[in-house]
């Protein structure tokens, strides 16, 4: 992970602040730095989204391919992650770099989505043991300013709510034979709902308490983070510690009551932004990276 | 080829361009905080981010360090969603590998490494989305984005990699495609670049016409490179 080197004046004093409930920008240990989120940048994919927070830029690009079910589940469609570390952000992740922290990501999205509530996959079979849609999410890490994770779920939600899959409809002739046809209207097509989506919220163990959103800085100070997956009512549906340091037990019911409470508030947040984005129709001015 | 036709009868392209014509290029400086220098440029539909990290002391062996003058290294890379059909590896491939290597190649030629001996300059160019051929947006973007990492040390900035008569949206396999990258003042070319056959009476028109729009280009990256320095300016207070 892209890091900075900081002396052990300022660790000393990044602690001392954050014991005061006051960190180096004055945000407070709950407060999340100014997020930007535009959704439909890319245009050739089925849905995209950049989010900026700080200096942390992600760009996320999902493609809908058609394919066969999985074999356990075969009434279901299915999502693959993959996360591309480009060398934008740090030197240190040309080439094959980047991959270890790529996997790491990819492996993490995939045990958050890994439950039945997440995304109805149900909605993504075209025809049972045959014929489903694989939603493929590509994810671009630019720069990289602390709080990873957190931006990338964020941007995978909002990607998410902009796929538009086209619709299908499987013929049968009297043969047997199965034919797909797709629609002719090229705005016909299946939306995702992305209620029950989860986002990350990573917390990282700073002295003896907890901040919400560190920046690279503050991650530095920090020996070990909780990363805990929460949807848009409250519910936990993946918890992981990451860090070389180690957590007291209690220190972790409180961390997650913290991470629930600060996840409802980022989803309230981000559904107005997205509905917001919609209502505002495809005449919106899109900004992109020119902005 | 029987078929689809790169001109039609009164010379216009399938989009409605003349022969010579550009599409509309959009051009940013500093898109991204914590790199050295960066760049985001769009032409039609093909959008590249170029980021230049440098020059700094070199990564990996030291042997590499060359006595008097920088290392320039560059990698290139097009995100798996850029494409119509999804991209597996985004870098590594041999397209990948070649593209950098002929960046490296202008870019060499393009600035002036005798000012920083034993030091390396990273060029990383990222394609987010991509037309067929992008290498019109690939080779500004990597002007720009070398241009706002340190002005002083830089050739006027490389013109363009431009491939001519290229239609966008269509597939080329079987025309010839030059790519040629200009460096606008002295008017020399750092790089020269086609795989296809073409009878030498056509080329010096084909040069020609790239040359053109090579200083088509330049003169709009230069128009963004100025406002870009004024804002700048502005900034400090000057």
């Amino acid at each position: 992970m892209a890091s900075v080197a900081l002396s052990e004046a300022e660790k000393v004093y990044i602690v001392h602040g954050v014991q005061e409930d006051l960190r180096v920008d004055g945000r407070g240990c709950e407060d999340y730095r100014c997020v930007e989120v535009e959704t439909d940048v890319v245009s050739n994919t089925s849905g995209s989204a950049r989010v900026k927070l700080g200096h942390t830029d992600i760009l996320v690009g999902v493609k809908a391919e058609m394919g066969t079910p999985k074999l356990e589940k075969p009434n279901e469609g299915y999502l693959e992650f993959f996360v591309d570390c480009s060398a934008n952000a740090t030197p240190e992740f040309e080439g094959r770099g980047g991959d270890d922290l790529g996997t790491e990501i990819a492996n993490t999205l995939y045990r958050i989505f890994n439950n039945k509530s997440s995304v109805d996959l149900k909605s993504l079979c075209i025809s049972p043991r045959e014929h489903c849609w694989i939603l493929y999410v590509d994810v671009l890490l630019l720069e990289c300013g602390g709080n990873l994770f957190d931006t990338i779920s964020i941007a995978v939600k909002a990607a998410l709510f902009n796929t538009r899959i086209p619709r299908v409809r499987v013929l049968e002739d009297e043969e047997g034979s199965k034919d797909i046809e797709l629609s002719d209207d090229p705005y016909d097509c299946i939306r995702l709902s992305v209620e029950n989506v989860p986002c990350i919220v990573t917390l990282c163990k700073i002295g003896y308490r907890h901040v919400v959103d560190a920046t690279l800085q503050e991650e530095a100070c920090s020996l070990a983070s909780l990363l805990v997956s929460v949807t848009s009512k409250g519910v936990v549906t993946c918890m992981r510690k990451v860090g070389k340091g180690s957590l007291d037990p209690e220190s972790i019911f409180e961390m997650m009551e913290t991470g629930k409470r600060v996840g409802k508030v980022l989803h309230a947040s981000l559904q107005s932004i997205l509905h917001k984005e919609e209502s505002l129709g495809p005449k919106r001015q899109k900004v992109g990276f020119l902005g | 080829m029987a078929g689809l036709e790169l001109l039609s009868d009164q010379g216009y392209r399938v989009d409605g361009r003349r022969a010579g014509e550009l599409r509309k290029i959009q051009a940013r400086m500093g898109v991204f905080a914590q790199a050295d220098g960066s760049a985001y440029i769009e032409q039609g539909n093909t959008k590249a981010l170029a980021v230049v990290y440098g020059p700094h002391e070199i990564r990996g062996s030291r042997a590499r360090a060359l006595p008097d003058r920088a290392l320039v290294n560059c990698q290139y890379s097009s995100a798996t969603f850029s494409t119509g059909e999804r991209k597996r590896r985004p870098h590594g491939d041999r397209k990948s590998c070649e593209m950098g290597l002929q960046l490296r190649q202008t870019f060499e030629a393009a600035i002036l490494t005798q000012l920083h001996p034993r030091s390396q300059i990273d060029i990383y160019v990222q394609v987010s989305r991509q037309q067929l051929s992008a290498w019109g947006g690939r080779g500004m973007g990597w002007g720009l984005g070398v241009r706002g990492q340190e002005p002083d040390t830089l050739m006027p900035l490389v013109g363009a990699c431009w491939t001519p008569g290229y239609p966008c949206g269509t597939s080329c396999a079987w025309w010839p495609q030059l790519a040629l990258a200009l460096l606008p003042a002295s008017g020399q070319l750092a790089l020269l670049e086609m795989d296809a056959r073409l009878h030498e009476d056509h080329l010096e028109q084909v040069l020609e016409a790239a040359a053109r729009a090579a200083r088509d280009v330049h003169t709009l990256l230069d128009r963004v490179v100025r406002q870009h320095v004024r804002e700048a300016s502005i900034l400090l207070g000057d």
